[in-house]
């Protein structure tokens, strides 16, 4: 009964209209959901806009519409001047802006900085995008090629000889430390107490030394020929092209399979002459700028640049070293690691700069900015090679158990299987490492070396821009010039990791 | 028969002062599947993996086809280059496809070029059923499809002897047989096996012998029927009761 007059239905009154329910979506539904549901978020809500309002609105009240932005002088940024309170006075940055990304480069060689920043974004770009082909070719020439070309474009100067010479100088430097050494002991024998030991001892070096020496002549011999005989540059570079291409020819397999690595020798070697010839190397080459000149964005950039491509392998190698199960390995990346890692900085900049040269032989000199790269890049070196050991400790052990049950080397299981699975664990870390050094190469300034903020409170002291807001002016400049290069790093990270941690999403 | 393709003989080994291996001879012929089993700390694992020299040992001898590898493991890499081995955590490379997993050592060991290593490599995920699979991630399949990856890839070195490390205990009960599948037809092939594990099934249908280890020591080794039917050792018969319930 029920159950058939509820399966038929006709309607009697027409329902009325009702409003709509609570918005959910778009601002007002944001707000109604969010921001103003309860009375901690009413609370927050205010707050958080407080905080807005007193931060952005006085930055972009200072740095856009209270700001001068034009004029030739300080008259132009001075309050009784134009009327009101000035807020950033950015003629005074266009007025300093060669000094501020060139310090005291001269003026006319300025066109090879200019080069150096096209070549290096020329190169890097291609590498920081995924999609494009030739990676290691671009790598090699990024890490190798650009390094010695901006060398020569950014310094000048030419080269006296090639690989040849080279070899021979560093191997007869060598041989003669070694026979110093031993002379050293024979003298000490002459006064000490346990005089015949040391005695044995130092002949024995002088030995080994006279021995090398003897080993090394026919290498010498040749590069005094090639120097006796004029035009030593090509010559030398002929001899070390053929020496190294048929090495190369042999490591690659021989008659067999070496032709591809011969190949790729005599187009790198072929490369590396046109580079000679283009920089006109082998006849002096640029005029030489030395570093003293050099200042602004351009040592921040190659003090941060060359700090983090070094730092990076250099901490792998303590990393895998504080590993190691060779004793005397694990030692020393330990004491290394703990020594820059506690000491600061600008301990380790004053002490490159200022006490090194005191430790070195007499006519042995380093160059102020090469001292100060060496000591930021061992420091954050020592860093990296915390934060990779804290990847290397991610990896399980049956990891390089199925490695090696393969028959894989320890190198190749490393390199293979370890430190890529390592690598991205901690990429926020080693990023976060990157970014810290970037800012950390302002303390060059203690040392005199003009970094961008060096150059910039170099220029604080220029009476015709002295104002008010000249200081914050520039800081803010700094400021954001600081934060376009970190912030860029910091989002790029984010993107290598969400592509190489791929696997990990199912 | 043929001469011993694995030949241990008075192996002894040591963690410190515990002697987990005593006085261990085993001989493994050309062919013959072994299954290892015990109970758990017995030493099974130790044993098969200081065949290819994932252990060291401090005493005896191991010949892997005729390659001797004594307590100094002279010529690691050339035995570990006869042996592939199965683990029970799989340990693929997570961050490898499937295919590249399979790849790696032809490529980087036996320096096949990438093309023939990559058509190989192919072949054996035919054998284990799962071509399909070839460009995911470990991470992407679930643990019998991951473990017959591990299977594979082992095979891509064509090893003279498989070694397998309790190969199906972290997979779940349907997982496990579409694996010992994969095994069944692998010994029916002719491959060399060592296999410790619990699957008694496993060892009744396939083995030619089953080995029982206790407190570091082959207690009793027998035909498989010989084994269950009519066990000698005490140790022996308590083990197989409370496995056989
Ligand atoms: N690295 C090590 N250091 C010290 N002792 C170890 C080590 N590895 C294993 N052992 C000990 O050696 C013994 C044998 O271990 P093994 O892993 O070979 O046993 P198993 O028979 O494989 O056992 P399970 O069935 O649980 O896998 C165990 O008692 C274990 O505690
Ligand atoms: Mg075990």
């Amino acid at each position: 009964m029920n159950d058939i007059a509820s399966s038929s239905f006709v309607r009697r009154d027409l329902l009325a209209e009702r409003p709509a329910p609570v918005k959910t979506t778009g601002f007002v539904g944001l707000m109604r959901t969010r921001l103003f549901n309860s009375p901690t978020n009413i609370l927050l809500t205010v707050l958080g806009a407080l905080l807005l309002w007193f931060t952005i609105v006085p930055s972009v009240r200072f740095l856009m519409v209270d700001a001068v932005w034009s004029g030739k002088d300080r008259a132009a940024c001075l309050t009784e001047n134009v009327g009101f309170a000035v807020g950033a006075c950015w003629p005074y940055i266009q007025a300093k802006l060669p000094q501020l990304i060139y310090g005291f480069y001269p003026e006319a060689e300025r066109w090879r900085v200019n080069l150096t920043f096209v070549l290096a974004v020329v190169l890097l770009v291609p590498l920081l995008v995924p999609r494009l082909p030739a990676k290691g070719l671009n790598a090699s020439l990024f890490f190798v090629a650009f390094p010695v070309v901006a060398f020569f474009l950014l310094h000048g100067g030419g080269i006296k000889g090639f690989g040849l010479s080279w070899t021979a100088g560093l191997l007869e430097l060598f041989d003669d430390s070694i026979i110093g050494a031993g002379q050293a002991l024979l003298d000490l024998s002459k006064t000490s107490a346990v005089g015949p030991l040391l005695w044995v001892v130092g002949n024995f070096v002088v030995l080994i030394g006279t021995a090398i020496h003897w080993l090394i002549l026919p290498l010498t011999w040749l590069r005094d020929q090639i120097q006796a005989a004029g035009q030593s540059v090509w010559a030398d570079f002929a001899v070390t092209a053929v020496i190294v291409s048929l090495i190369a020819f042999g490591l690659g397999g021989g008659l067999r399979t070496g032709w591809r690595a011969l190949a790729s020798s005599i187009v790198a070697f072929v490369a590396i002459a046109a580079v000679i010839k283009l920089m006109g190397l082998d006849s002096g080459g640029l005029p030489v700028v030395a570093t003293n000149l050099w200042g602004g964005l351009l040592v921040t950039l190659v003090v941060s640049v060359t700090g983090i491509v070094t730092s990076l392998p250099i901490g792998i190698a303590l990393a895998l070293g504080r590993r190691s199960t060779i004793p005397l390995i694990r030692i020393f990346s330990i004491a290394f690691i703990e020594f820059w890692r506690g000491v600061p900085l600008i301990t380790v900049l004053f002490f490159a700069t200022y006490m090194l040269p005191l430790f070195l032989p007499g006519n042995f000199t380093v160059d102020g900015l090469v001292r100060a790269l060496i000591g930021i890049a061992l420091f954050t070196g020592a860093y990296q090679a915390e934060n990779v050991r804290g990847g290397l400790a991610a990896i399980q052990r049956g990891q390089g158990e199925a490695a090696a049950a393969l028959g894989l080397s320890w190198w190749k299981t490393t390199s293979l299987i370890v430190l890529p699975q390592a690598l991205r664990h901690v990429i926020p870390n080693l990023v976060n490492s990157f970014i810290s050094l970037f800012k950390d190469t302002s303390l060059v300034s203690i040392v005199a070396l003009f970094d961008l903020l060096g150059s910039l409170r170099a220029s604080f002291s220029d009476p015709k821009w002295s104002t008010p807001s000249t200081a914050f002016t520039g800081f803010a400049f700094a400021g954001i010039i600081y934060f376009i290069f970190c912030f860029g790093m910091s989002r790029y990270s984010l993107f290598v990791e969400h592509r190489l941690n791929a696997h990990r999403r199912n | 028969m043929s001469d011993p393709i694995v030949k241990i003989s008075g192996l002894n080994k040591w963690y410190g002062d515990f002697h987990v291996l005593r006085d261990i001879d085993l001989d493994v012929r050309k062919g013959e599947r072994i299954v290892i089993c015990g109970p758990s700390g017995s030493g099974k694992s130790t044993l098969i993996r200081c065949i290819n020299a994932l252990e060291e040992f401090q005493e005896g001898e191991i010949v892997v086809d005729g390659i001797e590898l004594g307590p100094n493991l002279k010529h690691v890499d050339a035995v570990r280059r006869e042996v592939g081995m199965v683990f029970q955590s799989f340990n693929l490379f997570p961050h490898l496809t499937v295919l590249d997993n399979c790849t790696l050592a032809p490529i980087w060991v036996r320096n096949i070029p990438k093309k023939d290593a990559e058509a190989a490599a192919m072949k054996f995920l035919e054998r284990v059923k799962i071509p399909h699979q070839a460009n995911k991630f470990p991470g992407q399949m679930s643990g019998g499809q991951q473990q017959r990856v591990a299977i594979a890839r082992a095979l891509t070195m064509n090893p003279k002897v498989m070694l397998f490390d309790e190969p199906t205990s972290a997979l779940d009960p349907e997982m496990v047989k579409e694996v010992l599948d994969t095994m069944v037809d692998l010994a029916e092939e002719g491959m060399t096996m060592l296999v410790v594990t619990h699957e008694m099934g496993f060892a009744r249908e396939v083995a030619n012998r089953v080995v029982f280890m206790d407190a570091g020591q082959i207690i009793e080794a027998n035909t498989p029927n010989e084994f269950f039917a009519a066990p000698q050792h005490a140790r022996t018969k308590l083990f197989l009761s409370q496995i056989l319930r």
